[in-house]
């Protein structure tokens, strides 16, 4: 969405993941990029080299953080030492909001490391919210949530993924990163038009977008943002930007990483279906007519 | 107990249960109970996978991205013990040890205290392999721990003549029985690293290469693993050296760690004070002491 309570009121366009391969480009040429996105959990550490590589970023570009760890949907409590050090680097990089996953992966203090889909029950949902809030309280930015890629669909779940999306975002009055590679990736493994889901999202509520490639493999598909974005995704893409305005828009691209340029490429061709910033604030009919006379 | 709760303890239990040896999911759970049943009871099968193969495909994930993750923090040990026993051993580690911090980082956390508890893993070179472990978890603190700000040369010499000294929190002393720094260097020269988001580990188990190293020689080794911009170094240090900062790191005040020294050297009084002296000018040169912490704790590594 355009500038709003849930990203800060920003007004960003389309940026990239800030990626190991590319950090001596990135230093030494100074691109012109309109921000870049860091996994948050490889900054939260004590000092060394990827911190002393954050500050020289932040000093020349806006930095947003998504995490890969919270766990909103794990039943334990939250992670004191995890929050602590969180909050730590929002103070640093300024982030003005903050996103991480609809998910869980963690029980009784033992952490798979992956995106667990959520059962879509509301007992889940509930103690989800809860979980966003306590976050957002402790962190004081707006936190986020990113819908993932699922492979498996579970027999106690009461909704669909975007009904329960929906119920947690309202009970946790929270925004939304909508990953629309992911909605891709799930509609061909769960079997749905990928398109009820993205017009079912409450578009006031999204934040920011995710795109990326992924794999097919015989009988599914895989998430793993080491292709360019497929035509589909672009389709899909074009339907939410429809929908939402300008928003925020980040590429993911995290295993076989071309060069520095590639990526940026490809993250730029969101701008085709970007509308300008300053129309941004029109409804969709009147932009497009501002867009022509200009 | 909530069925959330109930429902993400059944299926993190199937998620890390150790794959076969084919990297299937096992036909059979470790109390014998059959996984194609709790996969029916927790998953939805569709026109393609059954339920059996939808949960597979996360099981198949978690130990991809854990065996990758490990693999690439121990080259070093996967050098030493051989990658046939290397991918045994760390499936074994992982299995027993699940990671329980948040960040990746921390996975080998317990590798050093686990091989000490179960030593035919490295029979064939236990101490060589111990000592690796510890180089290599030396360096995985060092490249990432606090920096504090190093002391002027004004206030060194007020801590020196104070009597005390706290060394950077990266700095990890190790006093080693192989020359295991040599050889990790060689091994890193050819690793490199990434960061990434995506919940797909498929195919990172199939790039390492493991190539065959010489073994080095024994011979006692007096390590500090710091760093310096940003760059993890090892460096040699004598046993003297090494002592003397081991006692700073350890809390002891510089006079008590220098008297044990002088009284256990004796008749080298002069020699030794005109090394102690040129130590400390390289090691203040390299921001080594950072101003006391009332709660001190050591940070040095010895061999059992």
């Amino acid at each position: 969405m355009p500038a709003n309570r849930f990203n800060g009121f920003t007004d960003y366009g389309a940026g990239i993941g800030l990626r190991i391969p590319h950090y001596r480009h990135i230093l030494e040429r100074k691109p012109t990029v309109e921000w870049f996105e860091i996994i948050s959990e490889n900054y939260m550490i004590d000092g060394g080299r990827p911190l002393t590589i954050l500050d020289r970023i932040l000093e020349q570009y806006r930095v947003v953080q998504h995490g890969v760890s919270m766990y909103f949907g794990s039943a334990e409590p939250l992670n004191r030492d995890h929050l602590r050090r969180l909050k730590a680097l929002v103070r640093r990089t300024g982030t003005p909001w903050l996103s991480d996953h609809l998910c869980w992966g963690s029980v009784d203090g033992r952490y798979t490391h992956d995106l667990l889909p959520m059962p879509y029950t509301f007992e889940a949902a509930s103690l989800t919210a809860e979980k966003i809030r306590q976050v957002q309280d402790f962190v004081e930015v707006p936190v986020v949530v990113e819908n993932v890629s699922s492979y498996a669909e579970f027999h106690m779940s009461e909704m669909t993924e975007w009904e329960f999306l929906n119920e947690v975002v309202e009970q946790a009055d929270c925004g939304i990163l909508l990953d629309v590679n992911n909605i891709y990736v799930s509609s061909q493994n769960h079997e749905f038009d990928p398109f009820t889901y993205v017009n079912a999202v409450p578009a006031e509520r999204v934040a920011q977008i995710h795109i990326a490639g992924h794999s097919k493999y015989e009988k599914y598909i895989l998430d793993t943002h080491d292709h360019p974005v497929i035509d589909p995704v672009w389709a899909l893409y074009a339907r939410a930007i429809e929908r939402c305005g300008r928003t925020a828009t980040l590429l993911e691209w995290d295993d076989k990483i071309p060069s520095f340029e590639e990526v940026h490429a490809e993250a730029l061709k969101a701008t085709r279906y970007l509308p300008a910033p300053e129309y941004s604030f029109l409804p969709a009919s009147e932009r497009m007519a501002a867009e022509a006379v200009r | 107990m909530s069925q959330l709760l109930e429902f993400q303890r059944r299926l993190s239990s199937a998620v890390m249960q150790p794959l076969s040896r084919g990297d299937r999911m096992r036909r059979s759970a470790r109390n014998q109970a059959s996984m194609e049943r709790e996969a029916e009871a927790l998953v939805k099968p569709n026109s393609r996978l059954s339920s059996l193969e939808r949960l597979e495909i996360y099981n198949q994930q978690y130990w991809f991205r854990i065996l990758s993750c490990f693999a690439e923090d121990f080259p070093g040990l996967r050098a030493v013990v051989g990658r046939a026993r290397f991918e045994r051993l760390m499936r074994a580690y992982l299995a027993e040890c699940p990671s329980r911090s948040f960040t990746l980082r921390n996975l080998g956390a317990q590798l050093e205290a686990w091989l000490r508890r179960n030593p035919e893993w490295i029979r064939a070179a236990e101490r060589l392999a111990l000592d690796m472990v510890r180089l290599e978890w030396a360096h995985i603190e060092a490249f990432d721990s606090a920096c504090e700000p190093a002391l002027t040369p004004a206030e060194l010499e007020r801590g020196l003549a104070g009597g005390r000294l706290n060394l950077q929190p990266y700095i990890r002393l190790l006093e080693l029985r192989y020359a295991v720094d040599d050889l990790l260097i060689e091994v890193h020269n050819r690793e490199h690293s990434e960061d990434t988001s995506s919940n797909a580990a498929q195919d990172r188990l199939t790039r390492s290469r493991v190539r065959s190293y010489a073994k080095p020689l024994p011979g006692a080794v007096y390590l500090a693993v710091h760093r310096s911009d940003d760059s993890v170094y090892y460096k040699r240090l004598e046993p003297v050296a090494y002592q003397i900062l081991e006692a700073i790191g350890a809390g002891r005040s510089l006079r008590e760690a220098l008297d044990a020294l002088l009284a256990h050297n004796e008749g080298r009084g002069t020699d030794m004070i005109s090394s102690v002296q040129q130590w400390f000018a390289n090691w203040a040169e390299l921001g080594w002491f950072c101003r006391p912490e009332p709660l001190l704790l050591a940070r040095t590594s010895r061999y059992a």
